[in-house]
């Protein structure tokens, strides 16, 4: 007992000592341990703070993008052309309707909601967070808007989402100007992509499509905003950290007159044709109209395909900008082949010639027949120009050969781009020795020379190259590349003021003049062009009989079909696309110009630029001068009854 | 001067006799209410949270003072009668266990649920030091290698189930006896390479696939940041962006936006140091290495090899749940499911680990009684 007691307590004093050993070399073990654990979170908390703390921040804070409102754009009198129209749609919050099927069914019932747009909700809803809205109308009428606000306690969760749709009150009348905005399709976003402008239309659903609109898509846009907020793991927005307002784009002041477009879509209406008008002085478009047009209003939230369809199987084809497609000339040229002519010093306003009805190139058999069976007998420059006399010029260009012509021509901006700030124009074509071995790779024959005189033969000048020719011609040679861009200027927050908005004019490229030997050779085609409409018996005489202004002009009609050498033209004969189309141009006063006009008319049924487009150029000009058919204060007012004001103003006026 | 000690001595039985350890009680009370602030930020600042996790927490005090007035000289008695009836338990839930979460853990006795591991983490300690203590210290060979057998027995049951984290804590509880009962330095060194050389046949043939997943995301979490690296990642953000001192209680991002998953349970301590930092996580782990010291104190302090062991692998076994999920938690470790003691909200362990002071303080306040 005693032995074992003394073995028990040895044994027990040495296990204690074990004992006491192993649990300090655990304790060491912990006390590593926790060092191990701590300089971890050191190395978290300390060396990788600044990494982790971005971590930690890009997952509670986003960055929601706020689209810049469009820039407005006016007429030259200030008249708004687009504008940015906030449109209705109704939104429900799922987590915020106790009942969504009864409160959906409802809201149906009191809007008059399709079953198609309930079928649409409800296939979103599925895909939907609770806490995100969910449209269940796209746009609400007035009318609907009204009524659901006044039973808007009833839905709780539903709600109406005010955006900005672009609008263009006056519709048709400046589609082929304006352009029109519509969805960012993938093309659009790849575009936006390459040219590194993607972040900037994060929230931007609508881009510039045609004309103006996408000329100046930059301007107008203006720069994107953000808001800056805090977000839960589910992406349910907590409060708001910051935000940056989003700089709106750019307003735009037009040179266009929306008088002289109405005026325009009048002059043509039930033609296919376009006028351009400008004023000389300084390049800028006062009207440029296509007729038929369509409304661009279609576009801005997606055309039907039914429509869509219908435009583009329209045989006038609507689509098309006709200021900016080629026509043949015609006899609109003349003036500019009487002028190289002058230069060349192979006529005078003297010499003459004698007109027997056709002209034969010598030792050919073939006769180019003028307009006037039984010919203009002696005829000089200005009374060739006058009485549009072919035969002169028929001589006159195989005088002075294609070369010589195609040169001067080119000079006067045919057969090249005007530069004018839309991207639909087209450049038409200058014929050219170099022209044709390029196109067909053929020589170019002397004959063809000859119709060159009268503007035929494979030429086409668009009715804006014609007026820009004109114009270049009313300023014996100064250019003034044609603009429809008046000035820019920024507004407040999308909303025009009348203070401190810092108008910036249109910046006009320099070009260098044309220069003659003699300047007196332009006054005798610009006489010439004045005795035309103002001389009794001249061409255009009859179309500007009385006029309040001293116009001048040159009247033209383009053989469409060409005929065979004793073929006789009959226009009620010939199918209606194979019929001449009417060419004018003008400008006005005579002494110190203002305004120039250029008229094409397809496919006239009787008569040619003289009794079809002369008249047509005459009203834009009345309209310009002060015989008003349309006053301005109206437009002003009620930009949105247009359509009605104009029926009403051409029945009293007429 | 006598009369002092007297009374000084008079003053510590009044503790020691409702078998109460005063600084470890000041230490658990400590973590405790540290853990109802982070709970309630956690748990997206809901109060009834925090009262559910108050009831458990005076439901664990309560376990703890009952199971404190126990003297741990019975256990021992029990150990062999204890330890087969856990085994047989173990069994029992692999054959008609309740399936929860994916595990069979749970043995329906028809009035309540139960989980076997769980007396088990108590279990197998008290049988281990049992077992060696009938011998004399160090153990020798032969008796290491039995109770090697016996901890296998209920590790292998609980790692079937599967619950990784239960027998990870079963198999240390067991082991920090051994290593206490003074297994030698060779015999350790020869096991850790045993074990270094096992783990590639264990990766080959022994672990599942969503095993092998866990441990491929451990090692890489950007591998598959929105799936298994999900969590890992946003709590090593969360834990990283504390900085030194925190974005301040309730001001978490991580944690009050929902980023971080599984906040207010296994882990709270990503919480905790995204709120308080690398400051706040510092008086955590000091207040953890106070309660282990004080552990071992009463280990080394305890007057029988039985209650010595007993206490120590306790109070080891304590440590090596605040290891592994900080561990975890922080990316050091793969995700096993450990909670952060005391800390976390809910959980069975709590009552277990309170269960396993209460024996703690039993043989802090017994010690001039065990002779």
């Amino acid at each position: 007992m005693a032995r074992r007691k003394r073995v028990s307590i040895r044994n027990h004093s040495a296990e204690a000592n074990l004992f006491a050993r192993r649990a300090f070399i655990a304790l060491i073990g912990v006390f590593l341990m926790l060092l191990i654990l701590f300089s971890n979170v050191y190395d978290l908390e300390v060396n990788s703070y600044e990494k982790y703390k971005t971590r930690s921040n890009s997952n509670r804070i986003k960055l929601l993008p706020v689209a810049p409102n469009r820039g407005l754009i006016y007429d030259r009198n200030g008249v708004l052309l687009a504008e940015n129209k906030p449109i209705y749609s109704l939104e429900i919050i799922p987590e915020q309707t106790q009942e969504l099927e009864k409160t959906v069914d409802e809201l149906a019932l009191l809007l008059d909601i399709s079953p198609e747009q309930k079928a649409k909700f409800f296939k979103q809803l599925r895909s939907n967070r609770r806490f995100k809205p969910v449209e269940l109308h796209a746009r609400l009428s007035d009318q609907q808007v009204a009524l659901f606000s006044v039973n808007q306690h009833k839905y709780p969760g539903a709600t109406i989402e005010a955006r900005l749709k672009r609008y263009y009150p006056f519709a048709d009348l400046t589609t082929h100007s304006l352009g029109y905005v519509a969805r960012i399709n993938s093309r659009d976003a790849i575009k936006l992509e390459e040219a590194e402008k993607s972040e900037n239309y994060a929230a931007t659903r609508n881009i510039g499509k045609l004309g103006l609109e996408r000329y100046y898509e930059d301007i107008l846009h203006g720069t994107i905003g953000h808001q800056e907020v805090e977000v839960n793991n589910k992406g349910r927005i907590i409060r708001t950290l910051s935000s940056t307002a989003p700089i709106p784009g750019k307003d735009l002041t037009l040179t266009l007159d929306i008088e002289l477009q109405m005026i325009a879509k009048r002059a043509l209406s039930g033609k296919r044709g376009a006028i351009v008008a400008i004023d000389p002085r300084d390049g800028g478009v006062l009207a440029m109209y296509s007729n038929p047009s369509y409304d661009g209003n279609l576009f801005v939230h997606g055309i039907s395909s039914k429509n869509y369809k219908k435009l583009l199987g329209s045989k006038d084809l609507p689509l098309i900008n006709r200021t900016v497609q080629g026509y043949p000339p015609a006899s609109t040229i003349k003036p500019f082949i009487a002028l190289t002519g002058l230069e060349h010093e192979v006529v005078t306003p003297e010499s003459r010639i004698w007109d027997p009805g056709h002209y034969q190139i010598e030792g050919v058999e073939k006769k180019y027949r003028d307009w006037k069976r039984w010919g203009h007998g002696w005829v000089n420059l200005t009374t060739a120009i006058e009485q549009s006399c072919n035969v002169y010029f028929y001589d006159l260009a195989y005088k002075l050969g294609i070369t010589k012509i195609s040169d001067m021509m080119a000079k006067f901006g045919f057969g090249e781009y005007t530069g004018i700030d839309i991207h639909e124009e087209a450049d038409g074509i200058l014929p050219s020795v170099e022209w044709k071995r390029a196109r067909y790779n053929q020589n170019w024959y002397a004959g063809e020379t000859v119709s060159v005189g009268i503007g035929q033969s494979f030429w086409t000048v668009t009715p804006l190259q014609l007026a820009q020719a004109t114009s270049i011609l009313v300023n014996k040679g100064e250019i003034k590349p044609p603009h429809l861009l008046k000035s820019t200027s920024q507004s407040k927050a999308g909303f025009a003021t009348n203070q401190e908005v810092v108008q910036v004019p249109y910046q006009v490229g320099d070009l260098p003049p044309i220069t003659l030997k003699h300047d007196r050779n332009w006054l005798h085609v610009l006489d010439a062009m004045h005795n035309t409409v103002q001389k009794l018996g001249a061409t255009a005489h009859t179309a500007f009989k009385g006029t309040t202004y001293d116009a001048a002009g040159k009247t033209g009609s383009a053989q469409v079909a060409s005929l065979g050498a004793d073929e006789e033209y009959e226009a009620e004969k010939i199918q209606e696309n194979k019929r001449d189309n009417a060419m004018f141009i003008a400008f006005a006063p005579y002494e110190k110009p203002e305004i120039v006009v250029a008229v094409a008319i397809e496919n006239v049924a009787k008569g040619g630029g003289a009794t079809n487009a002369a008249p047509v150029a005459r009203q834009i000009m009345d309209q310009y001068f002060g015989n008003r058919f349309i006053k301005s204060e109206d437009i002003a007012l009620h930009p949105h009854h247009n359509k009605h004001h104009t029926q009403s103003t051409s029945q009293g006026g007429q | 001067m006598p009369s002092i000690g007297h009374d000084q001595a008079k003053r510590q039985t009044l503790w020691q006799q409702i078998h109460i350890d005063l600084p470890l009680l000041f230490g658990l009370l400590v973590l405790m209410t540290l853990g109802l602030f982070i709970v309630y930020s956690a748990g997206g600042q809901d109060i009834d949270l925090v009262k559910r996790q108050v009831t458990r927490l005076g439901i664990s005090l309560v376990v703890m003072f009952a199971i404190a007035q126990i003297n741990p000289l019975i256990y021992r008695k029990w150990a062999v009668p204890l330890f087969i009836i856990g085994a047989l338990m173990l069994v029992g839930v692999l054959l008609f266990g309740h399936v929860g979460k994916g595990a069979q853990r749970w043995l329906d006795l028809g009035f309540m649920k139960f989980q076997p591991s769980e007396i088990m983490k108590l279990i197998v300690p008290i049988m281990i030091a049992w077992y060696i203590s009938q011998y004399d210290l160090p153990a020798k060979l032969r008796h290491i290698i039995l109770a090697f057998i016996l901890v296998l027995i209920p590790t292998l049951l609980i790692a079937r189930q599967p619950d990784l984290g239960t027998s990870l804590l079963i198999a240390s509880s067991g082991l920090f006896v051994i290593f206490l009962a003074g297994a030698s330095w060779k015999l350790i060194g020869t096991c850790v390479g045993l074990a270094s050389a096992f783990t590639p046949i264990m990766w080959m043939f022994l672990m599942k696939d969503y095993q092998k997943q866990r441990v491929l995301t451990f090692l890489n979490p950007e591998q598959d940041p929105l799936g298994s690296g999900y969590h890992i990642i946003q709590s090593k953000i969360a834990i990283g962006s504390g900085g030194i001192w925190g974005k301040g209680w309730l001001q978490g991002t991580q944690s009050q936006l929902e980023f971080l998953p599984e906040r207010h349970t296994d882990f709270i301590f990503a919480v905790f140091s995204e709120e308080f930092g690398l400051i706040g996580v510092l008086a955590l782990l000091l207040v953890y290495l106070a309660i282990v010291m004080r552990g071992l104190w009463i280990a080394i302090k305890a007057q029988h090899a039985f209650t010595k062991l007993l206490a120590g692998s306790i109070t080891l076994t304590f440590f090596v749940y605040v290891f592994v999920n900080i561990g975890m938690v922080s990316g050091l470790l793969p995700v096993v499911g450990v909670p952060l003691p005391l800390i976390s909200y809910g959980g069975t362990s709590m009552v277990t680990l309170m269960a396993g002071f209460g024996m703690l303080m039993a043989i802090s306040t017994r010690r001039r009684f065990i002779a």
